[in-house]
């Protein structure tokens, strides 16, 4: 069967993004002298898929495509722009990055761009074996780069980590999809809530969506199945985990909304209250323990559990307020996280030492503009208004207590207090103490154009989070 | 009246604040003036708007409402009553004499100062318009931001661990009530035909009706995150680090303004959004109070710095304010209004007394004082008066707050019991052992130590700041009726609503018709 016109369009962004990853490759091999050209076609690369994914923005829902195994509508073309703004986000840092492997390999570019495409598919996926196929792509590309940093241990120790564990949890996933296909005959995800639902559930189906909903926890980085984040994300390049945090969580909650959409979960209720458990102790587990982290890096992956945790609440919601609340959160997420791992690649060495709270004392005097993003993005994070990280927090919850989760709403505040206290430990450091230890951020006009970019968006979407739901409307 | 009037007095100090943040770093004169300038444009428009407001109306007055959020009904939606205005020309008021204030104490980093000092305005006067929740926790929240950083930069030797301790104690309180403001559009939805909204005036017909076991815990809520901002005994602890450590333009604002956001959010929005559960829980809020009064006045008795005592009398001046709003009658709720207006011009005036001083001597000690009025007659005059107006001497606007409150406690049905009146009626006294023997302490006596001997008296530009704050303090005092006149007629539909309340249908609460609701009854 040929492929039509219109279902080219609609995986218009897709085959750019995997396209260009495709010529980066041959372009490194094949000009090994100009280092400039891979990160320009990628950068490239993103834009144009953000351009080809405008037109659907405002489209139906979903429309399959491919016979069913491709959807595309508002729901796909909003996360394409979620991925293509982290991707952006993490190259433009990448540029600047101290790393010494980085910034000149070839490889790198392409490994974003496969990952990038990767969490394309996910969202856009129509069945279960579509979305785990995309999940495997950009799992194996996150796991390659998360050792790039080759010459420290650390990243080398994050790659072994992340590819084991991610292994193990990759086959919780397909034998989740094996039970779930043993039971209702089908892998596809049109009509899955009707097959799920029925009033004669065997008990087969109900282990093969918990396996599902593990493996999905565990891409989330939620807790209990957690243990892998602090230590991934601290050891993977900077830019990396500015990458990973941001849309690779993004693409593991288009997971759950596919597959555990409110339709679904209605019917599941034990499911529903396991993951609002999993929501809560998430929130409470990521938020104390970042509390008592001296490595910057480290206290934003144990917030990243934490954040998984907010946004799982908006998931068990299961209402529009929360679906949207997600989408929305994904993307403010999406730029203040990357924005504040951003940060991080400005200030450390390049001699691969982890970045501690000490060193960031006094940078308002040393570099006032690091300084200043760094403090939208900690009061975005910790949801302080006219930050849209605030809006993002306000619409999940909005969401947890219609549907009558008011615990776990009330449990998300009460921890947003206590992410208030380390987000502003940073804050506190570059303002208010006045010892000018090390020297300015100078030369990295890219990085600093990022995160400029980012922090903008996030005021802009604070104080005008219409933009965004206007967007979002046509997603579900 | 000029339709976008409010609008126009919210934004200016927010356009200030981004002109001088454009401004050349090094251009100290020019970043202070500019700041001072958009302060006073602030002031001029809301002494405009004092003038042509309507005070025989009680509803809301120069409206203004355009779709914000159009999917979750969330709106720029804002107005005010008498209550609000004279809390919005309070803190327009107040601004430009903190500038003032600070106009040769604050030299590092001004221009993130004078910018971080109008964002703190923009924030408050958000705060006292807004007529949407959603809305009025932004304000509420965005506020906290700038009054942060002022305390940690600007701020004395505990600056740090003071601003951490202001801002999680008050985030603490207010995302409850914004959990509260969430349930509270969700249960507007869930009523037949309703849909989700946050609009207050729409929320005052709806909220009344909440079944009581739910009111009890939005009430508190609410209530738990004003009475953390006011703050009400025990939740009082931030307050004198916060006060203490923040530089003198800095307490002024956070004594006279912040704090009256949580007795305003009482007034606007815990009685008649819950009057039920007001009912039930205001024999315990007056009660506080007056513990409020009299510790805070037994502490300020024994503080060995100025700067604390005066943060301690906040306490219990502000105790007043509670028991006011609480006795739930018209001469009590004008008695909190006027007494926020007080509180703000005298514990203001205490503030940038004490700052004078502390420029002059780098202390605060009172020990370290004695026998000022020699060497600065002027400086001694002015504080008199201040602290007098602050004990509540009758003539100073302090007595007429304070009388007014008494009063209304005295008379009022709910509290039922004239004990509340005597008790309180204590802390007077109490502030004038704690002032007047302070004041001893540091003007008369013997002028040992070697440094007050030759200490400068007030110059033209401090004189310049406290004089505006001691007409409004004899203004008030002697005929309190132009203030008090613009806010009669809100705070009489309001307590005229809550009678109602309690007279009409309990449907809605699920109460028999005909019950009469007493305080402190059990349902």
């Amino acid at each position: 069967m040929n492929p039509s016109m219109r279902e080219l369009t609609a995986i218009a962004p897709l085959i750019v993004v995997a396209g260009t990853a495709l010529v980066v490759v041959l372009v490194d091999a094949l000009w090994k002298t100009n280092r400039n050209l891979s990160p320009a076609l990628t950068l490239a690369g993103l834009v144009a898929a953000i351009a080809f994914s405008f037109p659907a923005l405002g489209d139906a829902p979903a429309t399959a495509a491919f016979g069913g195994m491709v959807r595309t509508g508002g729901f796909t073309s909003f996360f394409t722009l979620v991925f293509c703004v982290s991707g952006l986000l993490s190259v433009l840092l990448s540029i600047s990055s101290v790393e010494e492997m980085i910034p000149v390999q070839g490889e790198y570019y392409a490994l974003t761009l496969f990952a990038v495409s990767g969490m394309m598919l996910m969202a856009a996926a129509g069945d279960l074996v579509v979305f785990f196929l995309g999940l495997e792509l950009m799992s194996i590309s996150f796991y390659i780069l998360a050792g790039f940093a080759r010459g420290r241990m650390t990243s080398n120790e994050a790659a072994l980590k992340y590819f084991l564990l991610g292994a193990f949890a990759t086959g919780f996933l397909l034998y989740g999809i094996a039970l779930v296909y043993g039971t209702t005959g089908s892998t596809s995800l049109a009509g899955f809530p009707l097959r799920t639902g029925g009033l004669q559930q065997p008990l087969l189906l109900l282990a093969g969506l918990a396996l599902l909903m593990i493996g999905l926890m565990f891409k989330v980085g939620a807790v209990p199945f957690h243990m892998w984040v602090p230590d991934v994300y601290e050891g993977a390049p900077t830019t990396v985990s500015a990458f990973m945090s941001t849309g690779g969580k993004a693409a593991a909650f288009a997971g759950f909304l596919l597959i555990f959409t409110p339709a679904v979960l209605l019917t599941q209720p034990a499911l529903r209250d396991v993951l609002a458990v999993v929501a809560a102790t998430s929130m409470v587990a990521g938020n104390i323990v970042a509390v008592s982290q001296s490595s910057v890096k480290r206290m934003l992956a144990y917030s990243s559990i934490a954040h998984a945790g907010y946004i799982l609440s908006g998931v068990v919601a299961a209402n529009p307020a929360g679906s949207n609340g997600v989408l929305f959160y994904l993307m403010t997420y999406t730029m203040m996280n990357a924005g504040a791992f951003g940060v991080i690649s400005l200030l450390e060495k390049p001699d691969g030492s982890m970045l501690t709270f000490d060193e960031c004392a006094g940078l308002s005097r040393r570099s006032p503009l690091v300084a200043a993003l760094t403090a939208i993005f900690m009061f975005s994070l910790a949801g302080v208004p006219p930050f849209a990280g605030f809006f993002g927090k306000y619409y999940v919850f909005a969401g947890a207590v219609e549907a009558h989760f008011t615990w776990l709403a009330i449990v998300g505040v009460l921890m947003s207090v206590v992410s208030a206290y380390y987000y502003l430990r940073l804050v506190v450091l570059m303002y208010f103490n006045d010892q000018p230890a090390g020297s300015p951020v100078t030369g990295r006009p890219l990085g600093l154009a990022a995160l400029i970019i980012a922090a903008v968006a996030l005021i802009g979407f604070g104080v005008f989070p219409s933009v965004l739901l206007g967007l979002t409307a046509h997603c579900f | 009246m000029e339709p976008h009037i409010l609008s126009l007095i919210l934004f200016t100090p927010l356009a200030g604040a981004l002109v001088v943040a454009l401004l050349r770093r090094d251009a100290s004169r020019l970043i202070k003036t500019v700041g001072l300038l958009f302060s006073l444009a602030a002031l001029g428009l809301s002494v405009w708007l004092f003038l042509q407001f309507d005070g025989t109306r009680g509803d809301m007055q120069c409206v203004e409402i355009i779709p914000w959020i159009p999917a979750l009904n969330i709106s720029y939606h804002i107005g005010i009553d008498g209550i609000s205005l004279l809390l919005i020309v309070l803190t327009t008021f107040l601004t430009p004499i903190a500038l003032l204030a600070s106009w040769e104490s604050v030299s590092v980093r001004l221009r993130g100062y004078v910018a971080l000092m109008l964002l703190l305005e923009a924030g408050t006067l958000g705060v006292f318009m807004a007529l949407d929740l959603f809305l009025f926790y932004v304000f509420w929240e965005f506020m906290l931001i700038p009054m942060y950083f002022i305390i940690g930069i600007w701020g004395g030797q505990e600056r740090i661990y003071a601003a951490i301790k202001f801002f999680l104690y008050t985030m603490a309180g207010s995302l409850l009530m914004l959990v509260a403001i969430i349930w509270l559009g969700s249960y507007a939805a869930s009523l037949p035909g309703g849909t989700f909204t946050t609009d207050l005036l729409r929320l005052y017909a709806i909220a009344p009706g909440i079944p009581m076991g739910i009111q009890i815990w939005m009430f508190l809520a609410f209530t738990l995150s004003f009475a953390i901002k006011v703050p009400i005994f025990p939740l009082h602890t931030w307050l004198p680090d916060a006060h203490v450590q923040a530089p003198t333009a800095g307490s002024v604002i956070l004594a006279g303004v912040l704090l009256k956001m949580g007795t305003y959010g009482l007034i606007r929005f815990c009685l008649p959004l819950f009057p039920f559960a007001t009912f039930r829980f205001l024999p315990y809020l007056a009660g506080l109070g007056i513990v409020g009064i009299i510790y805070g006045a037994l502490v300020s008795m024994v503080q060995p710095d100025i700067k604390k005592l005066v943060a301690y009398s906040s306490v219990s001046h502000l105790g007043f304010v509670v028991l006011g709003i609480f006795a739930l009658t018209e001469e009590g709720m004008q008695g909190s209004v006027i007494q926020m207006i007080n509180h703000g011009l005298s514990t203001g005036g205490l503030f940038l007394l004490v700052g004078m001083i502390y420029d002059r001597r780098h202390t605060r000690l009172i020990k370290d004082f004695g026998g000022l009025a020699k060497p600065m007659p002027v400086y001694a005059a002015f504080f008199m008066i201040v602290v007098l107006s602050s004990i509540g001497l009758p003539g100073l606007n302090g007595f007429v707050g304070e009388f007014l409150i008494l009063l209304g406690s005295f008379r009022s049905p709910f509290l039922d019991s004239p004990w509340y009146a005597i008790a309180a009626s204590s802390g007077v006294i109490l502030a004038a052992i704690y002032l007047l023997w302070s004041y001893q302490r540091i003007f008369f006596g013997k002028n040992e130590h070697p440094d007050n001997q030759t200490l400068a008296d007030l110059n033209l530009r401090e004189i310049a700041v406290l004089v505006p704050v001691v007409f409004f303090i004899v203004w008030i005092g002697v005929y309190p009726g132009t203030f008090l006149g613009k806010s009669a007629a809100s705070t009489k539909q309001l307590i005229h609503r809550i009678e109602e309340t309690r007279r009409g249908s309990y449907a809605g609460a699920g109460l028999a018709p005909g019950h009469e609701v007493r305080p402190g009854e059990r349902r």
